[in-house]
């Protein structure tokens, strides 16, 4: 666990809702999903997943569904809504936008007096 | 979201939160057992891998109220539960509650009384339609309104900017259906006064100017509603009912709106009538009178556009011809618009400053209990500062303390301010249905309406929020790892502080009401049994009008002396007479201007001195019990036909004369050069208020000066009641159609006590507030103290230190405060009766019963104030102190 590092704040629900783009996925599976899509390098504390979930679903970018898991077990599946596409998309370019624009400014060289 | 949404959202959590807790605790689970599920794939045993998943997983009561959070569905459960803890401490500690609540049921209670009163007399408009463009003419320096009819008719022909220009005079007049006559209260109005306010009749019609055609061509009368009500049994078929004002035939043809009471707060009138007839119901000949000013005031609503600026120079332009015109009897014109509602600024401003006055103290009086609640707030802080400290290290957040200590703070101030506007609502009942001058329909109608109570509810919540914050920077400031530790707050310094300093002036201001409301009472009750130079008790006073029941020039001699031949004629009268205005009733006199014998220019400041005129009848000294110090009484043969005789006061025959002896047998002048013959010199007495100093008096025969308006004194040592059955028969088998009206004097001179009595009262309801203020201000510094001090208080003890010392540390502040304050506020009470000097009769400060009093009051105050802490420091147990630290 020695190589991970702490989320921005503010990006944890970014990252919930792309791993949720991919498809309906409950609690635990969403954080299986960002371990692996960020090839485990951001480290999550699994109880601090859940108020980010209620908080999207209140902001009306994820419906819950209560299903059957692959482990045969009673879980909350979630997916995202029109909104939450959109939203996704639009973060997304936003971070990307940011990104490039950090990256770029420390990336380059300073000209030395 | 906007506000509405949150709301409906919240509320609707709030249903569901139940079913909300399940699923959050079942979605939490199943991500426990999926990681279980993981881990024992990884090869632990099943029990193993859900103790470690649990563990990963972090704290669950945490995130789970975390996530509830998000979900938006915590508030209304947090505010419950807030609620509940706050009551349960409220329970706790009772002595305290009940302080609290009582201190801001006093400050509310003061608060929305003076709102009510300020809504009912300023704030409010006038109950017609369309108050605003309403206005009113006033002129002079003394903001008077009357005008005589002539004056009246050509204002409202001439002037451009009114609608239609209306005005009014109060009339009492006799009336008589069928059955006994009685009095009442009329505004005699000009034709188009219910035009010109866009009034319409609730029963019937009204007059209009089109019913006049010169002098009492409109025998009409329209009913008050309240009137209607309560002498005609609200009988629709009233109109067109013939009915006698003053012995001459009348119509009811209308009754007036149930809300409509005229345009005078405060004066509700019986009925109507066509001023045009007033010289039938009044005398005299008003509609051709200039030089009289027999309209009371003139009124009516602007035209659209006109503004008052506008308006008022118009009027002025008319009052420039009739200056033009009639210079004997008009001056410069000076008129000015005002809200007819208090009789202009007559009544307007000193009601306006009075009442903001009020409004102020009331103020003071809330802050004031704030600030205090606030110091007790402070103290149960530092008494809970433990609770606190382990609260926050047990990851309460500071904000979610300082929402339990508002709620407990908002929870009192609730509870204090519905006790107090309860209380304020039956103060207000009694307040409306107050009469405070008899004979007279002054009514003050201030039931509180909606306002009153959204002003109420504001006041409520704001002072909950103030007093609420005292402890705010107390809590913020607390290191729970500090307190745990050491086991209080230190905050250093005991220097004065400036609660030290507000606390002082409150017990100051305290004691200054005390004495001040002592002495008033002292002088109220000495002013009852002082001499008035006539004796009150004893003797019932008829007041009659003879010229309402048809009696003119010589019969009205006659009947008066049939009225007093009567009344000396039944058992048990010893004495009777007639004075046209009974000395101290109902606050109204005349004064006359006197010269000296060889006077030949009556003008103002040659005169001798103004005493106060009184017409009598013969047996009237002897009836009032005002003795002769020299000379006779008048007798019968004091008539026309005789030389105009005089008795004059003690102090008119010393100013006069020399003395009451010298003053026999000489001469003085009234304004109009007759000559009179001191024949008499009567004690000095009361006669305007109840505080003059010894003024000039005189008297002169009835027979000489006569009067249709008289009261006759009948002195008499039997029961009232059935002395008053005797004299109606009396009056009855004299002339039945006569309206009279018996009271006790004691009764007529409620009026002159009317000041010194609310001055009284309202002192003493200062007082008493100051001094429940005074006893929460001293509660809260003395049981700060000893809150703060515990540990020190428990050392002592444990060292040895007797009771004495202990209290001595525990409140020596708060007790030298009390001393200070009560020594400051005894000095400025005594000054401040030299003020009260004014309204209540030989206010006396140097007066040993109401210094013990004062000081007795204070030392009541403190003892109450200092019970609980004294009680709670001696209580402290050294041996449990240190084992708990």
């Amino acid at each position: 666990m020695g190589d991970q590092a702490q989320l921005l704040p503010g990006t944890l629900d970014l990252l919930i809702l792309r791993a949720v783009s991919l498809g309906p996925l409950h609690g635990y599976g969403i954080l299986l999903r960002i371990a692996q899509i960020s090839g485990n390098a951001l480290l999550i504390e699994q109880g601090a997943l859940y108020p980010g979930l209620f908080r999207l679903v209140r902001q009306g970018l994820l419906k819950a569904n209560w299903g059957t898991s692959e482990n045969n077990r009673k879980a909350k599946f979630y997916e995202l809504t029109v909104a939450g596409k959109k939203r996704l998309r639009e973060e997304t370019d936003n971070w990307n936008r940011l990104a490039a624009a950090i990256g770029a400014a420390l990336g380059a060289k300073v000209e030395e007096a | 979201m906007t506000f509405l949404e949150t709301l409906r959202f919240k509320l609707a959590t709030l249903f569901s939160r139940d079913r909300m807790s399940a699923e959050m605790d079942d979605e939490l689970r199943s991500h426990i057992e999926h990681r279980a599920d993981d881990l024992e794939r990884s090869g632990v045993s099943r029990r193993e891998a859900e103790r470690r998943a649990r563990l990963e997983f972090g704290g669950v009561a945490k995130f789970s109220e975390q996530s509830k959070e998000a979900a938006g569905g915590t508030f209304f459960e947090s505010v419950l539960g807030d609620l509940r803890y706050a009551a349960r401490l409220l329970r706790k500690s009772p002595g305290f509650t009940i302080v609290a609540v009582l201190t801001l049921a006093l400050g509310i209670g003061a608060n929305s009384v003076v709102f009510s009163v300020m809504n009912a007399l300023v704030l409010r408009p006038l109950n017609v339609p369309q108050p605003d463009s309403l206005y009113a003419l006033e002129w002079g320096s003394d903001n008077g309104g009357m005008e005589s009819y002539p004056d009246y008719v050509d204002i409202r022909d001439r002037n451009t900017s009114f609608e239609s220009l209306a005005g009014y005079y109060i009339q009492v007049v006799g009336v008589s259906a069928g059955g006994d006559a009685s009095e009442a209260w009329a505004l005699t109005v000009t034709g188009n006064y219910f035009d010109a306010l866009h009034m319409e009749p609730q029963l019937g019609r009204f007059f209009h100017q089109s019913d006049e055609h010169g002098a009492n061509s409109a025998p009409y009368i329209v009913l008050g509603n309240g009137y209607w009500r309560s002498h005609f049994a609200s009988d629709p078929s009233v109109v067109g009912r013939a009915t006698q004002l003053n012995k001459h035939p009348y119509t009811v043809i209308g009754v007036a709106p149930r809300d409509f009471h005229g345009t005078m707060i405060m004066f509700t009138p019986d009925f109507y009538v066509p001023f045009v007839n007033q010289g039938e119901v009044a005398g005299g000949d008003p509609l051709n009178d200039r030089a009289t000013r027999s309209m009371f005031e003139l009124f009516g609503h602007l035209k659209p556009g006109v503004t008052p600026a506008a308006a008022t120079a118009d009027i002025n332009s008319v009052g420039a011809y009739l200056a033009r015109t009639y210079p004997k009897v008009e001056a410069a014109p000076d008129f000015r618009l005002t809200k007819p509602n208090l009789y202009g600024d007559f009544m307007g401003r000193p009601v306006r400053a009075f009442v903001a006055c009020l409004m102020v103290m009331a103020a003071l009086i809330l802050l004031a209990a704030c600030a205090n609640l606030g110091s007790l707030f402070a103290a149960r802080a530092t008494d809970r500062a433990r609770e606190l400290a382990l609260r926050m290290a047990l990851g309460s957040s500071r904000a979610r303390l300082l929402r339990q200590m508002f709620t407990e703070a908002l929870l009192i101030s609730v509870l204090g301010g519905v006790i107090g506007v309860w209380g304020s609502v039956v103060l207000l009942g009694a307040m409306s249905a107050w009469q405070p001058v008899p004979r007279f329909p002054l009514s003050i109608a201030v039931n509180p309406d909606p306002y009153v109570y959204v002003v109420a509810l504001v006041m409520t919540i704001a002072s909950g929020f103030l007093f609420g914050a005292v402890p705010v920077r107390q809590v913020l400031r607390t290191d729970p790892y500090e307190i745990v530790k050491a086991g209080s707050i230190r905050t250093p310094g005991r220097s004065f502080t400036m609660r030290d300093f507000l606390l002082g002036v409150q017990i100051a201001l305290c004691a200054v009401l005390v004495t001040s409301s002592l002495v008033a009472l002292r002088g109220l009750i000495r002013s009852m049994h002082s001499d008035f130079g006539f004796e009150p008790r004893g003797a019932l006073l008829v007041d009659t009008v003879l010229d309402m029941a048809g009696y003119h020039g010589d019969a009205v001699p006659a009947m008066q002396k049939r009225m007093i031949i009567a009344a000396t004629g039944i058992p048990g009268v010893t004495a009777a007479g007639m004075i046209d205005w009974a000395p101290l009733a109902n606050g109204s006199w005349h004064d006359v201007d006197v010269y000296r014998d060889d006077s030949t220019e009556f003008k103002p400041a040659n005169a001798l001195s103004t005493p106060v005129i009184y017409a009598v009848s013969p047996g009237y000294m002897q009836a009032a019990r005002t003795s002769l110090l020299a000379g006779r009484e008048f007798s019968w043969s004091d008539d026309t036909n005789a030389p105009r005789v005089a008795v004059i006061n003690e102090t008119f025959a010393r100013r006069a004369f020399g003395s009451a002896n010298e003053a026999l047998g000489k001469y003085f002048k009234t304004p109009d050069g007759t000559r009179l013959t001191v024949i008499g010199v009567a004690e000095n007495g009361k006669y305007k208020n109840l505080v003059e100093d010894p003024q000039t008096a005189m008297f002169v025969p009835l027979l000489q000066a006569p009067s249709s308006e008289a009261s006759m004194v009948v002195r008499s040592d039997r029961e009232t009641p059935q002395l008053t059955e005797d004299m109606r028969t009396a009056m009855r088998n004299l002339d039945a159609g006569l309206p009279y009206d018996i009271r006790t004097w004691d009764e007529t001179l409620d009026l002159a006590l009317f000041p010194s009595r609310v001055a009284t009262l309202a002192l003493g309801v200062l007082g008493a507030m100051g001094a429940v203020l005074s006893i929460t201000g001293i509660f809260g510094l003395a049981a700060y103290s000893v809150s703060k001090r515990k540990r020190e208080l428990g050392i002592r003890m444990a060292l040895g230190a007797q009771r004495k010392e202990v209290l001595e540390a525990a409140l020596g502040r708060a007790f030298k405060l009390l001393v200070f304050g009560s020594l400051a506020g005894l000095v400025l009470g005594l000054a401040a009766s030299k003020v009260l000097a004014f309204i209540v009769y030989q206010a006396s400060p140097r007066d040993p019963l109401v210094l013990a009093g004062a000081v007795l009051a204070m030392l009541l105050v403190g003892l109450v104030a200092t019970w609980i802490p004294a009680q709670r420091a001696l209580a402290v147990d050294p041996v449990l102190l240190m084992r708990e630290d």
